[in-house]
């Protein structure tokens, strides 16, 4: 790595306040090449550092810059940044394809070096099938992948992601976690946040913990994996048959708990090993033919960790 | 999702010389743009706005030559048309086809949350305001010059050959080029004031009518706040002289020569207000 280029991203005394109201408060950081993860619960303040890194607002107080460089002049820094955001909108009628095209021509490449370049985008997030559909009939996975596609599709050195699993199934959120980890050991950087501690302890080296604006902790996930080891994450599996999967899931040892939605179209499962249980859920869709609605990891039990995270270990 | 193999020749972006990569990002956002005005929900009252005068002029022609074509002459046309046009085509329908138009470039697309994707793309905000404002005035130029044609033809079409002969002639014929040229001039002078207004305020209904206001009240206004408008220098650009009411404050007409790049001018600045605003825009979707 060349020593004479700045590799990190800084954040000196940043603060942000929409009127009254704390979006972060006197953050100061020096985030180092690789996957880091942005953690805390909602309304942490994840989503406005990341919006304060791109420039997408500004801050109150304090600078920001990434890799030596601010956003003040997009037409340097975005050629080295791209930035997956939660807005789940799109300009109208256009097919993914042509969303990811129509933007790297914006960026001011030839039609073919666009083409080309969208083409590979969709290609690492495995969305070739539905490059030429219409985004308004995507999915919500895949239009989070096509987001990432588009966040991807022009190379950048640095990749914020804001909450890039939200949506998407197991297998995709196997796969798009073995993509980041591809990327970073490609020499990108990458922000990435996340209310999910089981998905960060997966992907990232190192973690920023958040809390109501504020840093409460930063460093090397081996401390935050120790904690999360003592806590079972909470899974909520939409299905046809919960009640099958309710038997079945007892297999695993690592699953300490089932209990099926009060709809009785969805079951809750804790379990210790997340991994696991979600290979043992992938072979249960196949073996015994379930329909499997979404995927989601329920907030509520991650609470007892961030508040031990954030407490110095009282609240566990 | 492995990592493609595929052999990708130049990345590059098209140009390292800052003026052509702006003329390659313009025409890029003018093809996205362009595509948005002409389809979607929100193009549908443009369409219907240049439609209605077209379609009042087709009736007013099939009156004229069902009740009285026999007597009406070119003369009496040419007063009924810088009338209508004044009064309906400019006032009315390119005012508000440019503030729906021009206003939605910006504040459409907070509405839609995507506005974000333009400013996470290395351009600069300015050459995004160029390109945005192009892309509206070619919405507003094919539809309101075809409009003001269309109006055009229909009218005189009432007084069957002679009023089509008379539009294909020379003094005709340079009646309708000036109003398609104010028509146009009226798309660039009101679609830079709506989108810097767009760009001003979250509701820009209240502005917009606001102007509307003002620019309807033009002809009472003393002669120096007169010029404080965009309807003063399109009325002096009329082919034909339409009094404007026994109510009416005279001024003298500005000259072409003067009112022509005085509104291009204008037109100018307002822009570069625009960008300014723009440079200290921040996405707060939450927040409109």
């Amino acid at each position: 790595m060349d020593k004479s280029v700045d590799h990190t991203i800084v954040f000196e005394d940043v603060s942000k306040f929409y009127g009254e109201i704390l979006g972060v408060n006197r953050v100061n950081l020096t985030i180092e090449p690789g996957i880091t993860s942005l953690v805390g619960p909602n309304g942490s303040g994840k989503t406005t550092l990341m919006n304060l890194m791109t420039a997408l607002i500004r801050p109150t107080r304090g600078r920001v810059s990434v890799l030596g460089l601010r956003a003040d002049h997009p037409e340097i820094f975005f050629r080295k940044v791209g930035y997956c955001s939660q807005f789940d909108s799109f300009p109208r009628a256009l097919t993914g394809f042509q969303f990811i095209y129509s933007y790297l021509r914006v960026h001011g490449y030839s039609k073919q070096a666009a083409q080309d370049l969208a083409w590979k985008a969709l290609h690492r997030v495995e969305l070739l099938d539905a490059a030429h559909l219409k985004i308004g009939a995507y999915s919500k996975g895949m239009r989070q992948r096509v987001r990432l596609a588009q966040a991807i599709a022009h190379e950048p050195v640095v990749m914020i992601l804001d909450e890039p699993l939200n949506g998407l199934d197991p297998m995709a959120r196997a796969e798009t976690i073995r993509l980041f980890r591809q990327l970073a050991a490609e020499g990108l950087h990458l922000i990435i946040s996340s209310h999910i501690l089981h998905e960060v302890d997966m992907m990232s080296d190192s973690v920023i913990l958040l809390n109501n604006g504020y840093v409460v902790a930063e460093g090397e996930i081996q401390g935050v994996r120790d904690e999360m080891e003592e806590h079972p994450m909470q899974i909520l599996i939409r299905c046809d048959r919960p009640g099958l999967l309710a038997a079945r899931v007892f297999e695993q040892d690592s699953v300490v708990e089932a209990k099926i939605h009060k709809d009785k179209h969805g079951l809750f499962v804790k379990t210790r090993d997340a991994d696991a249980f979600y290979l043992l859920l992938n072979s249960i869709v196949v073996e015994d033919g379930l329909s499997v609605e979404s995927v989601a990891p329920v907030d509520d039990d991650l609470n007892a960790v961030y508040q031990y995270l954030i407490g110095g270990g009282e609240a566990a | 999702m492995s990592a493609s193999t595929e052999v990708i020749t130049e990345m590059k972006p098209s140009s390292s010389r800052p003026w052509s990569l702006w003329a390659t990002q313009i025409a890029a956002i003018l093809r996205l743009e362009v595509r948005k005005n002409f389809i979607g929900k929100r193009a549908l009252l443009i369409y219907l706005l240049a439609a209605t005068p077209v379609l009042l002029m087709a009736a007013l022609s099939a009156q004229i030559s069902w009740e009285q074509s026999r007597n009406n002459n070119i003369g009496e046309i040419n007063i009924i048309f810088a009338n209508l046009y004044e009064g309906l085509i400019l006032r009315t329908i390119v005012f508000f086809g440019s503030a729906w138009i021009f206003m939605n470039l910006f504040r459409g697309e907070v509405v839609d949350r995507s506005l974000h994707y333009y400013f996470l793309s290395p351009v600069r905000r300015e050459v995004l305001v160029c390109g945005k404002y192009l892309s509206g005035l070619v919405a507003s130029f094919v539809l309101f010059t075809i409009s003001t044609a269309g109006s055009l033809l229909f009218l005189y079409i009432g007084l069957g050959a002679a009023g089509v002969n008379y539009l294909g002639d020379g003094a005709g014929k340079r009646q309708a080029l000036a109003y398609l040229g104010i028509t146009a001039l009226g798309c660039v002078g009101y679609g830079a004031a709506f989108l810097v207004i767009g760009l001003f305020f979250r509701n820009p209904i209240i502005p917009a009518l606001l102007a509307y206001g003002w620019e309807f009240i033009n002809f009472l206004l003393p002669p120096v706040l007169k010029k404080i408008s965009i309807i003063h220098y399109l009325h002096s650009l009329s082919p034909v002289p339409v009094p404007e009411g026994p109510f009416a404050m005279v001024a003298e007409p500005t000259p072409a020569y003067i009112s022509i790049p005085g509104l291009l001018i204008v037109t100018a600045a307002v822009l570069v207000l625009a960008s300014f605003q723009i440079r200290r825009m921040q996405i707060n979707y939450g927040g409109e």
